[in-house]
């Protein structure tokens, strides 16, 4: 009994470290070669559009609600100590370094990281695939690249534009509804960012965020079993494990960027 | 779905993401494009305690911002604060007897420095220093005087 257990707590170990091993080979060898200059810039294209205009609704929809709760919020403490005029700072500084590019990189796994699991397992499933090499074509180049190379776009790209409007549904309830006074809103806010500190380490996490969710989500759906439970399971694997990934990420990488020196 | 349609959504999101930078940059971090050098001069002023001062501070003339401190060092041989600020060119009447002091913003708002402006014919250029200087109000010093001088008076 006891053996038993030990014996498939190795066997755990060893298929883990094997999966990282896969994982990383099938993430080069989609990535590495020359670019596919007469087919690349159409299938990246419509990547762009299905990864990152798609997910644009539900991205613009929650940072607009995120600023809104934080103005409020913000408000409710700071008002105590008669500093509401730290509402700009207060929430800026929070969705530039934190909250940005954690909260897009979560809604962009349930939006656009389930999508590609699902899509590329179901064209396994369906022998596109193996059908796709039988005519010589390299799946791996045609499918799996411009997915890569979308996600790893299109991420920054959400998380700046959900940093802009979450600051703006911010000035409409701290400014136009709580009367904040604006001056002090926007002079607070400018004095305690930095460009380079604050709004471009956001930018490097999201670019970060960006490749461990879009290849998650990629092995996922190549590596998954061929039934309708195992397509189902791989989705689920690709939501769970790209948020815990994204979660223990922005710890490191805050604890490179902001940590104390 | 055609191909031109596609072209024109993903120009459009590309758009809005550069939009979205822009108003970071400029709105939310207060980035200018202009030459930050060319448009102000360099003053210092030797202060015995900066408190809680920090680089990017305001520096104001009557509660108006000229300026902000652009950097914090201490002077190895007087050992005290020295505190590097540029100010808008435009404040041309800063003369040699100004003061410099280190206010608060509110009680618990942020350290800023204040420059009385004094009448001296003498002007401030490029690297001077001002020499008259009011350190900033430390409050635990200021209650720990007044523990003093209750218990002189008992």
């Amino acid at each position: 009994m006891k053996r038993g257990r030990l014996r498939s707590l190795g066997a755990w170990g060893l298929d883990t470290t094997a999966g990282i091993g896969r994982a990383s080979l099938l993430w080069w060898r989609a990535i590495w070669g020359w670019p596919d200059l007469r087919e690349g810039p159409r299938l990246l294209l419509r990547q762009l559009m299905f990864v990152g205009v798609y997910s644009l609704i539900i991205i613009i929809v929650s940072g607009v609600l995120i600023g809104m709760v934080l103005a409020l919020q913000g408000y409710t403490v700071l008002v105590r100590f008669g500093a509401e005029a730290a509402l700009g700072q207060f929430v800026s500084l929070t969705l530039l370094r934190e909250l940005g590019p954690v909260v897009a990189a979560l809604l962009f796994v349930g939006r656009a990281g389930s999508a590609i699991t699902a899509e590329i397992g179901l064209m396994k499933a369906t022998d596109q695939l193996a059908a796709m090499e039988m005519i010589g074509v390299d799946p791996l180049r045609r499918v799996l690249r411009p997915r890569l190379w979308a996600g790893m776009i299109c991420m920054p790209m959400l998380a700046q534009i959900f940093n802009a409007v979450a600051i703006l549904g911010a000035v409409a309830v701290g400014v136009n509804w709580l009367g904040v006074d604006a001056g002090s809103f926007w002079s607070n806010m400018q004095n305690s960012v930095n460009f380079e500190e604050d709004v471009l380490n956001g930018l490097i996490k999201s670019l970060a965020f960006g490749v461990v969710v879009s290849w998650i989500a990629v092995y996922q759906g190549y590596n998954a079993d061929v039934t309708s439970e195992g397509i189902s399971s791989a989705t689920t694997k690709t939501v769970v494990y790209s948020s815990l990934a994204v979660l223990a990420l922005d710890f490191l990488l805050t604890a490179v960027m902001f940590g104390v020196n | 779905m055609q191909q031109r349609e596609l072209e024109l959504t993903v120009g459009v999101f590309i758009l809005i993401t550069l939009a979205a930078l822009a108003f970071l940059a400029l709105q939310v971090s207060g980035l200018s494009f202009r030459d930050a050098s060319k448009e102000t001069y360099r003053v210092t002023a030797e202060f015995n305690n900066i408190a809680g001062l920090t680089s990017r501070a305001k520096v104001s003339i009557a509660g108006v911002s000229v300026g902000q401190v652009t950097g914090i060092r201490l002077d190895p041989i007087s050992a005290r604060a020295v505190v590097e600020m540029a100010i808008d060119k435009q404040i041309d009447f800063l003369t040699t007897d100004s003061i410099a002091g280190i206010k608060t913003s509110g009680v618990l708002g942020e350290q800023y420095v204040s420059i009385s402006v004094g009448g001296s014919p003498d002007l401030l250029g490029d690297g001077d220093q001002i020499q008259d200087t009011q350190s900033a109000l430390v409050l635990e010093d200021l209650v720990g005087k007044i523990m003093t001088s209750m218990a002189e008076k008992k």
